[in-house]
């Protein structure tokens, strides 16, 4: 096998780049890595616009890890009080904000960065459900996703304690309570999260560790396994169809095209649109109207008073509504258990999805009515849990308000149950779950159309 | 070692006996790190008793003291408060105390030492949010218009009646917790200790 060593292969072209070149070869993989993951790996030629995700998804990682380094120069994980009496994490992140050269913007970034984060997140996971981009043999790429998506999720959640406001400490308390639920090892294990009896600098300084040191690592690691593992097998495309299957007489797919340059430039494109819209929100509306931050966080943790509403970050809502929507005790289990399992339940049953998938066609382009349909209910679910997930309980739609008799009984009008916000989060949250525990069955009979040979190009 | 096809099951027992021992020097290691993110010495010795003057509470009144980073309430209860705890025994999860969340002395009707002095700790028993007071009856603060006074939770609106009992079907599975205390003197209270550790 000596001859298919890279000192064999890879020889200089003579020239003084090309003989350091062929020094580096013969000691590191360098040319046999470009060519393996950019300039020889072909990905289908009929990407769209939603292939822009991944590579976005990539930048924002970037982003949040370069603002993140900047950030910890400044801040301080410290909850006791300075002489202002405001916590010293709280006034960091304000000295960062009024004293630091272009602090704000570091800051605004690293925000308007998380929020940017779930949004392509969640847009490239819904690609890869349009296209089944998790069936076989890529079932792999897809669970690597759901640990990266679990990831940043803890990602979030310790980060928005670190500006140590009213909602950071509140959000940390419910969400540290709800492993309380947990029967037997419930109550410790809270208590080991925190490290201490409430929230407070211990868990303060423990959620910065880990924001910044441990969920990184995994995050990075978690992201070559995921890309490993697509260039193994090779992407998907918006036909789902395998491209490896009709190759020329080198073995390259008739279909593909190399990713460099091909990809790596219409990649460009997608990052100058994205990067257009990110500069909007952090130069115009850095808070996002109270969504990407919120306002209550503007106020100092106070442990003894929570603000009159708290809602997590928009991108945690839907699961928060399906932790809210489970009001019933089962079994001999009270029902804050069942809210967490619906909770953990709900990001879990998507890593299940390569085999609860039984169509015989990938792509939504052959698949039948049954799953477009579904799909699109489901994601009408999606979005109002989402919603429903900001507001209060006894939330009603539409500003309705049930009409009650002067003896502050309710009236019956049958718009109490149909614009009722915790009654639809329930009915939603019950869709969601069937629409993957049936999907084995309706995905067997849906009526697909034929699926070509060739990817389909205009 | 292939060489027979044959395998060394001496040599074999010696690579399982030195992966378990790995292994469990391994998880011996992680003993220490696990327990280092229990709470420390200090915190633990923190939470120390608190005293707390109510000479200046005026009935209806409430003020609130930090005992072990918890919010701690003293609500010197009127008579109109006091009346509404009996009416709503049907209303509530737990209306006789049955469950532990209060010491002894305080099993009682209006789950306090002296029954105009109600002490508890200020945090709700579903996700540990602080609940607010609505104390003024009817739909002026935006609760229902039979609501009788007491404190709703922001969370997940968990109601409590003005002896922290919670109401029936709230995501709170109990009462507010009471915490041990005594009366030093009329005025003042001594939260975080009762009479047997004095």
């Amino acid at each position: 096998m000596a001859t298919n060593s890279n000192f064999e292969k890879y020889k200089s072209n003579g020239t003084l780049l090309g003989s350091v070149l062929e020094w580096i070869d013969a000691r590191f993989p360098a040319t046999s890595l470009w060519k393996a993951h950019l300039s020889e790996y072909y990905a289908p030629k009929n990407f769209n616009f939603w292939y822009y995700f991944g590579s976005l998804a990539l930048l924002v990682l970037v982003i949040q890890v370069v603002t993140g380094i900047f950030l910890a120069m400044n801040y301080k994980p410290d909850a006791a009080l300075n002489a202002a009496g405001l916590p010293f994490a709280f006034a960091s992140v304000s000295y960062i904000m009024n004293d630091v050269d272009w602090g704000w913007l570091i800051r605004y970034m690293h925000s308007t960065g998380a929020s940017a984060f779930f949004i392509v997140v969640y847009l490239h996971m819904f690609r890869g459900m349009l296209y089944g981009s998790y069936r076989k043999p890529r079932e792999l790429i897809w669970i690597f996703g759901i640990l990266i998506f679990l990831c940043l999720m803890a990602e979030a959640f310790m980060g928005y304690l670190l500006p140590w406001g009213q909602m950071s400490y509140w959000g940390a308390q419910v969400i540290v309570n709800l492993f309380s639920a947990i029967p037997l090892i419930g109550d410790p294990l809270s208590l080991w999260i925190r490290g201490d009896f409430v929230i407070g600098d211990a868990t303060l300084n423990r959620f910065f560790a880990f924001h910044v040191i441990a969920v990184p690592l995994a995050l990075i690691g978690l992201v070559v396994a995921h890309l490993l593992a697509l260039h193994e097998v090779g992407s998907n495309n918006p036909d789902g169809i395998e491209i490896k299957k009709v190759t020329n007489e080198k073995g390259i797919p008739l279909d593909g095209i190399p990713f460099h340059p091909y990809y790596t430039v219409k990649d460009i494109v997608g990052v100058a649109v994205f990067l257009a819209f990110f500069s909007i929100v952090v130069f115009f509306v850095p808070e996002g109207g109270g969504y990407f931050l919120e306002y209550n966080n503007f106020f100092p943790a106070d442990p003894m008073k929570t603000p009159e509403h708290i809602a997590p970050v928009w991108y945690f809502t839907p699961f928060y509504s399906m932790l809210r929507a489970m009001v019933w005790n089962f079994f001999w289990l009270e029902a804050k258990f069942w809210g967490v399992v619906a909770m953990g339940g709900g990001v879990a049953i998507l890593a299940l999805l390569p085999w609860l998938d039984r169509s015989p066609a990938k792509s939504i382009r052959y698949r039948g009515p049954i799953y477009k349909t579904l799909l699109a209910i489901f994601v009408f679910c999606f979005l109002v849990l989402g919603y429903l997930g900001t507001k209060v309980p006894g939330f009603y739609l539409f500003g309705y308000q049930p009409a009650t008799n002067p003896d502050g009984s309710i009236i019956f009008n049958p718009l109490n149950y149909l614009l009722s916000g915790d009654l639809i989060a329930q009915a939603f949250t019950v869709y969601y779950f069937l629409f993957f525990l049936t999907m084995p069955w309706w995905s067997k009979i849906d009526k697909c159309k034929p699926v070509p040979e060739r990817v389909t190009w205009k | 070692m292939s060489d027979q096809g044959k395998m060394d099951c001496g040599r074999r027992r010696l690579i399982v006996a030195t992966a378990t021992v790995g292994g469990v020097g391994v998880a011996a290691t992680a003993v220490p790190f696990v327990a280092s993110m229990l709470p420390s010495e200090r915190a633990k010795a923190a939470g120390a008793p608190v005293e707390a003057d109510i000479s200046k509470l005026g009935p209806g009144q409430m003020m609130v003291v930090e005992w072990r980073g918890k919010p701690v309430w003293i609500l010197r209860r009127t008579p109109e408060m006091l009346e509404t705890l009996p009416q709503l025994n049907g209303e509530l999860a737990d209306p006789e105390s049955t469950k532990q969340q209060q010491p002894k002395y305080c099993a009682n009707a209006a789950r306090a030492i002296k029954p105009e002095l109600f002490v508890t700790i200020g945090i709700c028993t579903h996700l540990g949010c602080s609940p607010s007071s609505k104390f003024k009856p009817g739909a002026s603060e935006g609760m229902s218009a039979d609501w009788k006074g007491g404190f709703l939770c922001p969370c997940h609106g968990s109601t409590f009646d003005f002896a922290g009992r919670v109401f029936k079907e709230k995501p709170a599975p109990t009462n507010l917790e009471i915490p041990p205390h005594r009366y030093l003197s009329d005025t003042r209270i001594l939260i975080g200790e009762d009479t047997q550790g004095a």
